[in-house]
């Protein structure tokens, strides 16, 4: 028997399922479940309402993932989707899945190390280069190609990498 | 055909909440005109991130103000419709760009402060300041380590680059009284525990000031005669050239959009 309870569980699971596979557009091999911006998925009836969380405050990718959820939900089958966003608690680079991290890595992105390093004012970073492993890596600048994303060297292999900042 | 400027009912929160967003928006507006012209391209794209961020935290805040306020303005209409003497930014924040030293040492007078304002407000008893602190703080502590490297840079420099900074220094140190500064209103709300006392924050502030500036050979100035009225919308010449840009589409295009 299929009770009213089994199927909310399972159509909350496909939006969720569908929400969670949208890409972010700047680093498209990651989708916002394996970032963890992807909060949470409460259905009403048949209307599905999604909250996500901004990586940065002023990340312009924040838009286009709302719509693509949206969008995503509707392909779905999920009528009238609402995205509202959520400051609290504040995203955190330790909700990343290893999987995503794996991801990212083998994408040519070092992932963020565990965001007790964060307040340390200088230096105390060791970031692995994400083509050949060795930890003999410098920075160039805090600041990358995205507000996420700080641009770093290898100094054995001699490439340039882009390093997720922890946070 | 002029476009009217927005009426805002400045309670007590209101003007809290538009004071931290001004600031944020401003000193955002100002680093964005570096865009394309920083003296290297991780430089130009430290500041234009460092812009975003602030941009942000503006926006968070000024859809917070519209929201306890009430009426029917939003975070576009305070950006774009509201004139000099309606922003409540400090003054340090609108201070011209000047040369590269004197943007980063505004830069960081700011970020020490803001690193330590935004995570006091941490624990606000008003939830959505809390939220939005504790983003922000986050985005902080990068800016001001961004800022802090280059004071070291510039002060530990060359003999140019040392008398750049210092100039800076002694140039925008009268700005800086106006941080701790709280009026009536915002000293009721520090006693509800929702707003942050500045004044409480001053001997830390200082304190990272001068182990940064000493690292860099540089010399803070004495404490001297402090410039205020930002905060009341009495501001520099500088802020209504910067507005006249900053809102010019939505001046000339009323309603405009994307």
């Amino acid at each position: 028997m299929v009770t009213a309870l089994d199927r909310d569980t399972d159509l909350r699971r496909r939006a969720w399922d569908a929400a969670a596979s949208v890409v972010d557009p700047e680093i498209p091999v990651l989708t916002i479940g394996d970032l963890g911006v992807l909060r949470d998925v409460v259905l009403d009836g048949d209307r599905v309402e999604v909250a996500i969380t901004p990586t940065y405050s002023g990340c312009p990718a924040m838009n286009m993932i709302a719509l693509e959820v949206e969008l995503a939900l509707e392909r779905a089958g999920f009528r009238r989707p609402n995205v509202r966003t959520v400051l609290s608690p504040a995203w955190t680079t330790d909700w990343m899945s290893g999987e995503g991290r794996a991801k990212l890595r083998a994408y040519g992105i070092a992932p963020p190390q565990a965001s007790s390093s964060r307040r340390a004012l200088f230096g105390g970073q060791t970031v692995a280069c994400p083509q050949c492993g060795s930890d003999k890596t410098e920075l160039l600048s805090e600041f990358g190609s995205t507000s996420c994303k700080a641009l770093w060297r290898c100094k054995a292999c001699r490439e340039p990498f882009d390093y997720f900042k922890c946070h | 055909m002029p476009v009217a400027n927005i009426q805002v009912s400045e309670t007590p929160l209101v003007l809290y909440a538009l004071r931290r967003a001004d600031d944020a928006l401003i000193l955002g507006h100002r680093l964005s005109e570096w865009c394309g012209h920083a003296p290297m391209l991780e430089e130009d794209m430290a500041l234009s991130n460092i812009a975003l961020d602030l941009i942000g935290q503006a926006r968070e805040l000024y859809g917070y103000a519209a929201r306890i306020e009430g009426e029917d303005n939003d975070e576009d209409k305070f950006a774009y419709l509201r004139d000099v003497r309606q922003y409540r930014n400090l003054l340090l924040v609108e201070q011209p760009n000047g040369d590269f030293a004197q943007t980063l040492v505004r830069q960081f007078f700011y970020s020490a402060f803001a690193d330590f304002y935004w995570r006091a407000m941490m624990t606000s008893r008003d939830t959505t300041l809390a939220a939005i602190a504790a983003k922000s703080e986050k985005e902080s502590a990068y800016h001001l380590r961004h800022a802090s490297e280059w004071i070291i840079r510039l002060g530990d420099g060359t003999d140019e680059s040392h008398a750049r900074a210092q100039a800076a220094i002694d140039h925008l140190w009268a700005f800086t009284g106006e941080m701790f500064a709280v009026d009536e209103g915002e000293r009721a709300l520090i006693d509800a525990d929702i707003a942050v006392d500045p004044a409480s924050l001053r001997g830390r502030w200082l304190t990272t000031l001068s182990d940064i500036v000493s690292e860099a050979t540089l010399e803070l100035p004495q404490n001297g005669w402090m410039q205020q009225g930002g905060r009341s919308g009495r501001h520099s010449e500088h802020l209504g050239h910067l507005l006249s840009e900053l809102q010019s589409m939505q001046r000339t295009f009323p309603g405009l959009t994307w």
